[in-house]
């Protein structure tokens, strides 16, 4: 996984209240076996028309927001769908990181195992990031986002903030305590045989 | 509140810690991992990639069910890119010595069905998947929630998952459900008053009377709708009902390990006097039947109800959004919900594809004709409710009445198949989502009960199913 510290890029405002994980990646989709080329296909009914056009009116189709790194979105983005498909259109796209004024639970876990950073912030807080003309500096350290000389701290989980920082392969983490799962095991046989 | 005294998911909970990691987080004890086409060749490639062994392929039930046909499927899957994700489970499967269900076996079905139905699925048990609607399983007292395809690797690499505590909450429903009302109208009814984020954080337990008095299909979709409350896992306390389901079921415990589990079980509710941190009471005995008019599964109305006017919303954000989804849906404000005419019916889903489903949408259906100008499919959530149902005489029901009768698989609930809306078709479906684009690009989706999708089949129109029981 990518590190993540710092990032300055554009943020491309969608303010609009939740953003489901089908919209940001339809299903159509979801029959790759790979992780990698999504990006041309997130929110590909907003972004495309009937015959595959662009549809001037998308925000991703715009400059400067073509380029942008960083999704500004309303309350509980990336509701419904499990779907990690959904990251990783993000990424492949190159959105870095995603500030909403709330998320759904299974999106924002599935952020962190792909080196995206999923920032909370008050509604009133990002409408002031969607007004900034210039780009965003996101300090994951410092736990801030900049814009005009404005500052906006944010919350984050340390746990979380440390394994984003570090780019730490959860998998690896967990099996240096194999010991302590293979202990779980047997007690689990005795105790709960059925299981 | 009583010293000790400990909710349902705490006690799962604290029964599969297997390290307590002072950062916030806990390494929980996964005992079930249910395995799909659609969420699964990323984290099998990811082991193979790293050189890591699956570490306990029993624990893992595998099965193919959103990309398949629902009918000739013993011609092959024709759709390519659908055959070739089916092909990579059956070869991963195969590879790793994973249990599987294979395509054309009497068994095969919605993973979320399949599992209760062999008693995969136990209470007490901790229970994952790569699909947001694994909360289904939550109806027997699992602990059992959705996980994306880290997740999925993560799982079948160490049979663990690092895990923060959620918040409690619980859900009464009070009072005893009028007839023709069921399960799906409590899921409903409730996503309308809290919204798609009012559980966020939370694990959602479900009491009271009408709760009670559901079978176990109808524990299974509400649990299902609790991911549509955004609540981590839904949860019902295992009792009587839930033994009785799971006795003799082809996974489940048999003899002296029975009557162990049975004892362990007995004591999964929550305790007298546990406190939790948020706590809800709805009253349903007067609930009329309970559909979505928007794009959002919050956007709840009562079948005796109309379109709302955005002019009465509360700020210009919600304005806005009920704007665009009366554009998306095709509605007029005050439109009576009853003069809203359909063009395509969907019985299935994890949500309503079991045989109570079935039976409850054709017990609306005997003897009448679906309408005209109406596409009308039944999808059974699995290969032994479809015998079941056939056993009943359900599919002769369904098929003198117009409806179309399939084989089982997630079909137009996600349209990753052949089966979806066609731009501007309007659908009552008994589905999970009413998303835009959900059931096809452009498609309508209105969520509600099998029983209220089979009097739009017949009517035409969304009609208060209670009426077409009284005229019986």
């Amino acid at each position: 996984m990518i590190p993540f510290t710092t990032l300055t890029g554009i943020a491309a405002p969608m303010l609009r209240a939740n953003i489901d994980t089908d919209l940001i990646i339809p299903k159509l989709f979801l029959k790759t076996l790979v992780r990698t080329g999504l990006g041309r296909h997130l929110f590909a009914e907003l972004r495309y028309d009937n015959e595959g056009h662009e549809a001037p009116n998308f925000v991703l189709n715009q400059a400067p927001y073509r380029q942008a790194t960083i999704l500004l979105a309303g309350p509980n983005f990336g509701c419904g769908s499990s779907r990690e498909h959904a990251p990783w259109a993000l990424l492949d796209f190159g959105i870095r990181c995603v500030i909403a004024s709330s998320f759904a639970d299974i999106f924002y876990n599935n952020c962190f195992a792909n080196g995206i950073l999923p920032i909370a912030l008050p509604i009133a807080a990002i409408e002031d990031l969607a007004a900034a003309s210039g780009p965003l500096t996101v300090d994951l350290q410092a736990q801030t986002v900049a814009v005009a000389g404005r500052l906006h701290p944010f919350d984050i989980d340390p746990a979380r903030k440390a394994s984003l920082i570090e780019g730490l392969d959860q998998i690896g983490r967990s099996l240096a305590n194999l010991p302590a799962i293979e202990a779980f095991e047997a007690r689990r046989s005795r105790e709960t045989p059925w299981l | 509140m009583s010293p000790g005294a400990r909710t349902l998911y705490d006690k799962i909970w604290e029964a599969h810690l297997v390290e307590i990691r002072g950062d916030g987080t806990s390494l929980l004890y996964i005992d079930r991992h249910l395995v799909h086409e659609v969420t699964s060749p990323q984290a099998f490639e990811g082991l193979r990639l790293a050189g890591r062994p699956l570490r306990r392929p029993k624990a893992i039930l595998s099965v193919a069910d959103h990309n398949v046909p629902t009918r000739k499927r013993e011609a092959g899957i024709a759709d390519a890119t659908s055959r070739l994700q089916v092909e990579a489970l059956e070869a991963n499967v195969q590879a790793f010595a994973v249990p599987y269900v294979p395509l054309l076996d009497d068994r095969q079905g919605i993973v979320h069905v399949i599992g209760p139905e062999q008693g995969f699925t136990l209470p007490g048990a901790t229970v994952v998947c790569g699909d947001s609607h694994t909360s289904t399983h939550g109806a027997f007292g699992a602990l059992a929630f959705g996980i994306g395809t880290s997740e999925v690797e993560h799982v079948l690499a160490t049979q663990t998952l690092p895990q923060r505590h959620s918040r409690n909450m619980r859900v009464h429903f009070e009072g005893s459900l009028p007839d023709g009302l069921g399960a799906k109208d409590l899921a409903l009814y409730l996503i309308g008053r809290i919204g798609t984020a009012g559980g966020t954080g939370h694990v959602m337990e479900f009491a009271g009377r009408a709760v009670r008095a559901l079978s176990m299909e109808g524990r299974m979709t509400l649990c299902n709708m609790s991911i549509e409350a955004g609540a981590r896992s839904g949860l019902v306390a295992p009792d009587d009902t839930t033994f009785a389901y799971m006795k003799g079921r082809p996974m489940a415990p048999a003899g002296p390990l029975w009557e162990q589990a049975l004892a362990n079980w007995r004591n999964l509710p929550t305790d007298e006097g546990a406190t939790f941190d948020r706590e809800l009471r709805l009253e349903v005995g007067d609930l009329a039947p309970q559909l979505t008019w928007g794009t959002s599964p919050e956007s709840v109305v009562a079948i005796t109800g109309q379109v709302p006017d955005p002019g009465t919303a509360p700020s210009a954000a919600e304005r806005e959004g009920i704007l665009r989804a009366l554009e998306y849906m095709g509605l007029q404000p005050g439109t009576l919900m009853e003069d809203v005419p359909i063009q395509v019916v969907f019985i299935g889903s994890c949500t309503n594809g079991r045989i109570e489903d079935l039976r409850a949408a054709a017990r609306v259906a005997l003897g009448r004709k679906v309408a005209t100008g109406v596409r009308a499919l039944v999808v059974p959530g699995s290969g032994l409710v479809k015998r079941q149902a056939e056993v009943e005489g359900l599919d002769r029901i369904f098929l003198e009445a117009g409806f179309e009768w399939r084989q089982p698989g997630c079909s137009m609930c996600l349209a990753m198949n052949d089966d979806r809306l066609e731009p501007g078709e309007r659908c009552a479906s008994t589905s999970n989502r009413n998303f835009e684009g959900r059931q096809g690009r452009g498609g309508r989706t209105h969520l509600v009960s099998p029983e209220m999708a089979a009097a739009a089949a017949v009517m035409g129109h969304f009609t208060d199913v209670r009426r077409l029981l009284e005229a019986r």
